[in-house]
């Protein structure tokens, strides 16, 4: 134990811990807390007091003082014993499988800070020129937007192989949900900004107090915020590029107020629960072990019914847009599909279809199950890449 | 008769009552967690520590913890042990200083206005800008008690950004500035307690600013205890039993996870029915399940099976 505190010993412990103190904290730092200079100080006044020579009395105390978050207060036991009772270490003390510094606390931080991209890729993506013809909204309001126009953004999600241009493209994905968010929460602000006063109903009011406008009467506008609902198509057929679009869902669902996502293959799976899961590597494991379904085939008609059947009372109200992710090859019979889209088309504002091989060149809607749904779609969109993902915040801008 | 004229005795007896009244402010670590309990509520030691330190340091309280958890209710009981008023912040999206802070009263303003027509027009500025015409918001009132309140800022979390850095700048301080008064400083420096639920990530300053304390569902044996001081009409074994049970609950993957208050509830559907023992009446425990499922999803999972598994665990 060598150098190692016995606190219980005596009342010269408060001398000791005193001593010890500034190493403590240089350790706690090292470790990613955040302590500053009022925070030693303050544990000064602790060590001063007479909890100093019991280590009971001690641990409670500094963990309230020096903690800040909540793996902060994960750790905090293990740093602690490490430094003060010597357990597992043998002199300098890092507590194992934690990298030095901030890196934890960036990653817990990171969602709805820009801070999570590389410095090389750029902060704000600008969208293809000539690959929008077919969508409505051409974007000519946006207010800003670099232009640094990463080739990856206009790749087929099909053609990227190597894996760290995969994970790119995922967290290009999971940034691009979360500027729409962003952007959609901007819109309603400069909307809703500046009530109008409503002069009839004040000069109305003004009556009762002799002509002087006591009680001013503003006009509202009554807005609710878009609700997103998902479905995302996990199909064989589509695996090139499910595994792109859960990392979109995960960043809509973690940053649209209202947002639901379901995935579907033979049967349809609630997956919104799984995707709120913070780290968003864990929630694409969550999901791929409830995506395991039975093989075989993509029953869109019948996961649609069970949608429309469970879900849609719930997660669907008349400012809801669901968007299906799909490239329709369905197993199951078109009238089947077609029923269920007539009844979801009732009930939503709008549908948006996503279909990934819109962008292969000489396409046409041909597969028999897209054939029956095109009737009820309000967009149908290409979603090969993320280009295409992109051009598609100024429709939902407008809903 | 310090110096046989008898005037030593009054600083002494002023320094004598100040030491008294300080101890009765600063209650003692030790007692604080019987006091807690005397008040309902039981907590742990790293709570009773991290409610003295906010005392002995000066410092905000942030408790974070998922939703149920009784980060509201530490507050609450803070302020029944120290016998003063709860002041409470809920935050919410767009909550700006005025919602918070204070406010003036613009329609008397206009009234006063009106009825001193053709006075002295700095006079009636004066007037309009005085004490009379403010509207104390909870922030504003938390520093103007004569006693030291439990100011609660509840979900702190959900308040913009903006509201966070104002926040920040009156923990430290405890004044405010208002424009046409002057500076207000604060009267007593209220308990301050933050919760939050983790919606948005709070600001490193914010954080370092506060002590902290995770505050996670009470193990089975808090509970029991925490059953048996809000209802003491329970008896020791089926507290023992609910807490038990709940703990089970909770483990099952649930959309959402019950909370201690509806193991209160729960207990007290039991009491009601008059159950002594969970084992003997299956039925009525799954019958009165709903107390503690609020989705219809969980309640599909929470079949009478599953209880009936759980009870065979837990009793």
């Amino acid at each position: 134990m060598g150098a190692v505190l016995r606190l219980q010993n005596d009342h010269d412990a408060g001398e000791l811990v005193r001593s010890r103190l500034a190493g403590f904290v240089r350790n706690l730092r090292d470790n990613g807390f955040l302590v500053g200079l009022s925070e030693t100080r303050d544990a000064l006044k602790i060590v001063a007091g007479p909890d100093a020579s019991r280590v009971s009395l001690l641990r409670p105390a500094f963990r309230a003082l020096f903690c800040a978050r909540p793996s902060d207060w994960e750790r905090f036991d293990d740093i602690f014993n490490a430094y003060w009772l010597g357990h597992g270490m043998k002199s300098v003390v890092h507590v194992s499988g934690e990298p030095p510094k901030a890196s934890t606390s960036l990653r817990k931080s990171g969602d709805g800070a820009p801070s999570l991209g590389k410095p090389g890729t750029p902060d704000r993506t600008e969208r293809g020129e000539g690959k929008e013809h077919d969508n409505p909204a051409d974007g000519r309001g946006r207010r800003e937007g670099a232009s640094t126009t990463d080739s990856l953004e206009k790749t087929d999600f099909r053609h990227i192989a190597d894996p760290e241009q995969v994970e790119e493209a995922h967290r290009l994905a999971e940034r691009l949900s979360r500027e729409m968010r962003a952007r959609l929460t901007r819109r309603e602000r400069a909307r809703r900004s500046g009530p109008r006063l409503d002069l009839r109903r004040t000069i109305h009011r003004s009556i009762a107090t002799g002509g002087t406008p006591m009680e001013l009467v503003h006009r509202h506008r009554i807005d609710k915020p878009l609700r997103l609902v998902v479905l995302l198509d996990a199909s064989g057929s589509m695996s090139l590029y499910s595994s792109v679009f859960v990392r979109f869902m995960h960043g809509v669902v973690d940053h649209f107020r209202e947002a639901e996502a379901f995935l579907f293959h033979t049967r349809l799976v609630h997956v919104s629960d799984a995707l709120r899961e913070k780290d968003a590597a864990r929630a694409v494991d969550r999901m791929s072990l409830m995506a395991q379904g039975v093989g075989g085939g993509t029953k869109i008609g019948e996961s649609l019914n069970t949608f429309n059947k469970w879900h849609a009372k719930r997660v669907i109200d008349s400012r809801t847009a669901v968007m299906i992710v799909s490239d329709g090859y369905d197993t199951g019979e078109p009238e089947a599909l077609a029923t269920e889209m007539r009844a979801l088309r009732r009930r939503c504002r709008r549908i948006i279809w996503l279909n990934p091989m819109i962008g292969w060149d000489g396409y046409s809607p041909e597969a028999r199950g897209m054939q029956a749904a095109m009737p009820y779609i309000d967009l149908f969109a290409p979603a090969h890449n993320l280009a295409s993902l992109q051009a598609l915040e100024p429709y939902l801008a407008r809903i | 008769m310090i110096d046989g004229t008898g005037r030593g005795w009054v600083p002494l007896i002023r320094a004598m009552l100040a030491s008294h009244l300080m101890t009765m402010t600063l209650i003692p670590r030790d007692a604080i967690s019987e006091r807690l309990a005397a008040t309902g509520y039981v907590a742990d030691r790293e709570l009773s520590t991290a409610l003295w330190l906010m005392e002995s340091l000066g410092r905000p309280l942030l408790l974070e913890g998922e939703a149920g958890v009784g980060k509201t209710e530490v507050a609450k009981a803070l302020a029944s042990m120290r016998g003063t008023n709860l002041i409470r912040l809920q935050c919410y999206e767009g909550l700006d200083r005025n919602a918070a802070l204070y406010e003036w009263n613009y329609q008397r303003q206009l009234l006063a206005i009106k009825a001193r027509e053709g006075d002295d027009a700095a006079s009636v500025e004066d007037l309009i800008f005085s004490e009379k015409f403010l509207l104390e918001r909870p922030l504003l009132a938390s520093i103007r008690q004569d006693r030291a309140p439990v100011l609660l800022i509840d979900e702190v979390d959900r308040a913009d950004e903006e509201f966070e850095a104002f926040l920040l700048e009156l923990l430290s301080d405890f004044q405010v500035s208002i424009p046409e008064l002057g500076t207000i400083a604060a009267k007593s420096i209220p308990f301050v307690i933050l919760t939050s639920n983790g919606t948005r990530e709070l600001s490193d300053a914010l954080r370092r600013r506060c002590l902290y304390h995770y505050v996670e569902f009470p193990d089975v044996d808090r509970e029991a205890r925490i059953l048996m001081a809000r209802l003491p009409g329970i008896d020791a074994s089926l507290a023992l039993q609910i807490a038990a049970m709940v703990g089970a609950i909770r483990k099952e993957a649930l959309r959402k996870t019950p909370g201690v208050a509806e193991t209160l509830d729960w207990a007290a559907a039991l009491v009601g029915i008059g159950l002594k023992d969970l084992r003997s009446d299956p039925e009525a425990v799954h019958d009165t399940l709903m107390c503690l499922i609020k989705t219809a999803e969980d309640k599909s999972r929470m079949t009478p099976e599953v209880t009936n598994r759980l009870l065979g665990k837990v009793a």
